[in-house]
């Protein structure tokens, strides 16, 4: 669960549903992705955001090239055990509330180098939580909208309120 | 302090400047930093430690296998068959081309005749993968350089090859398609048709990105004169495709040593021009980063040539030759090389009568064509390194293997 800076600030009975609204509405039209291409997934990536598919009309097309800036990060690509260090350093150099997505069947389990790789680990989720799976090696870019698609009705479920 | 002209490249600092630097002590310390392997212009997940001194890189040495998947390991566990699908990974932006060397090299090794039909087919869709793949390149370098248009100009014409990719195999990225005997299926209904169509569609178009990048201003300014290889440097390098070609060495496989059915068609091999000749910019060497970069899109106007030639030879018949079911590597060992987009991609496969190859060897181009970048980004300005690495046009998919 992602937490803002407001997250648990209130104490309990307060009615948040209007800040939530307006919270989520701003988080969830403006994610901003971290340009992070790990391998062929990249490409489609890269793709996702040209003319044809314009992740823009989603506010998803700003790609900031620092973890520093940016709410969502889209593993996109084979994660080695070499490159599973760097992506648990950039997962905390970004800043709360903080997504990610699985794209593609390596970063979901291993895909097809599930058996014979070695060096590949199996699933991104055992270095960072995962938010959303996309499958399929590529993803189409319209699977990576979807994903965006669920990861933003995820986002809107999202509250400040403080659970007791 | 190193010598003052190292390996070709310009020292910036005069001697004027030294005096002043030894006479005011106003040494900087070196510094070390890590670009990559999360960084936009190094294309994936090169690693480069870079020694300055101020604004200036004293050496760059790159760290490669954040993306090393086993490629070769898994060719020896699985029939090559099994195996065509992985090298669609290895240089997953023309997939084609490398589905074609490993098949061409196991029929080598097997015996195995190619239909006719299959061999126009397979050049078809090599061509056309190179050009999506120089797309790529150029949209990305004008990326590099700060322009963010040609980028969105190269995907819109890129969708057009992947719309016809698709409707020939089902995927836009990686293909299986070219696979051993031939092709896995037949050319779609209306093929011929769409691809006349792309043709006379794209062909004005490279004019229109070299009015757009190649002769702009600043970009000529950022890339002409910077990371300069002399022809000797590329060759003792094992450089090869268009960073050879840029440094004047007019080498390409398919017209070298032609392997398919190359030989029949006519084209040309663009080669990197010194400035002042029609179409160069003045400030242009041979061999440095417009050089590479031009010579990318001078291909792709050579790819259409050869598309509308093969489109118009292409014969009718079978489009896969029998293979057997339970194919067996044969014993000897074969070694084949293919002009990919990126160079000389080459197979090594050590057989030994099973069904599974005993080895399998992959020379990736962009492995040896990277290895140049720790020669030329010496005593450059920090910018210059991404120009440098653009022009070289890496995957990382092929370096790590």
């Amino acid at each position: 669960m992602a937490k803002g800076w407001l997250h648990n600030r209130f104490e309990e009975n307060f009615v948040v549903t209007s800040v939530d609204w307006a919270l989520n509405w701003a988080r969830t039209n403006s994610i901003w992705p971290m340009t992070f291409g790990l391998a062929c997934c990249a490409i489609e990536m890269m793709a996702a955001g040209a003319g044809r598919f314009d992740l823009d009309r989603f506010g998803a097309g700003a790609f900031r090239a620092t973890p520093r800036q940016s709410d969502l990060m889209i593993v996109a690509g084979t994660v080695t055990f070499k490159m599973a260090s760097r992506i648990r350093r950039l997962f905390h150099q970004m800043a709360e509330p903080r997504y990610v997505m699985a794209m593609g069947a390596c970063t979901c389990g291993g895909g097809p180098y599930f058996k014979y790789g070695y060096h590949v680990v199996k699933g991104v989720e055992l270095v960072v939580p995962v938010d959303v799976y996309i499958p399929g090696c590529p993803p189409r870019p319209e699977s990576l909208i979807e994903g965006l698609l669920r990861l933003q009705d995820k986002m809107r479920q999202e509250t400040i309120a403080k659970k007791s | 302090m190193e010598d003052k002209v190292v390996h070709g490249q310009p020292d910036l600092l005069t001697d004027f400047d030294r005096q002043r630097v030894a006479a005011d002590d106003l040494r900087t310390e070196e510094l070390l930093i890590n670009m990559g392997p999360q960084h936009p212009s190094t294309h994936g997940v090169l690693r480069l430690m870079l020694r300055t001194d101020g604004e200036l890189v004293l050496e760059a040495i790159p760290h490669i296998g954040y993306l090393h998947r086993c490629a070769e390991k898994i060719g020896e566990n699985v029939t090559p068959v099994q195996f065509v699908p992985y090298t669609d990974r290895l240089d997953y932006l023309a997939g084609m081309n490398n589905n074609h060397g490993y098949s061409l090299a196991i029929e080598k090794l097997c015996g195995l005749e190619v239909p006719e039909r299959a061999r126009y087919i397979r050049v078809l869709m090599c061509e056309l993968n190179r050009i999506a793949s120089h797309l790529v390149s150029f949209g990305c370098y004008g990326l590099d350089m700060g322009a963010f248009t040609p980028f969105l100009y190269a995907f819109r014409e890129r969708e057009y090859i992947l719309d016809l990719f698709e409707a020939t195999c089902g995927q836009r990225l990686t293909y299986n398609y070219l696979s051993i005997g031939g092709v896995t299926q037949d050319l779609p209904g209306g093929f011929a048709d769409k691809l006349a169509h792309f043709l006379d569609y794209f062909e004005p178009k490279i004019d229109e990105y070299n009015n757009l990048l190649s002769y702009n201003y600043i970009f000529v300014k950022r890339t002409a004169g910077v990371g300069v290889v002399s022809a000797a440097d590329a060759l003792a390098y094992g450089l090869t495709g268009p960073c050879l070609r840029a440094s004047g060495v007019k080498w390409d496989l398919r017209r070298c040593v032609p392997y398919e059915i190359y030989d029949r068609f006519e084209f040309d091999i663009p080669i990197g021009i010194a400035g002042g000749a029609i179409g160069v910019p003045r400030e242009v060497v041979v061999g440095d980063s417009w050089s590479r970069y031009f010579v990318r899109m001078q291909e792709m106007k050579q790819s259409v040539r050869i598309l509308r030639q093969a489109l118009q030879q292409l014969p009718a018949g079978e489009f896969r030759a029998k293979v057997p079911a339970a194919l067996k590597v044969p014993a000897g060992e074969v070694y084949l090389e293919v002009e990919g987009a990126r160079g000389q991609l080459g197979y090594l496969i050590v057989g030994d009568g099973k069904k599974t190859p005993r080895r399998v060897k992959i020379r990736g181009p962009s492995f040896c064509n990277l290895s140049i970048a720790t020669h030329v980004c010496r005593r450059v300005l920090i910018a210059d390194v991404a120009a440098i690495l653009g022009s070289i046009d890496v995957v990382m998919g092929e370096v790590d293997r």
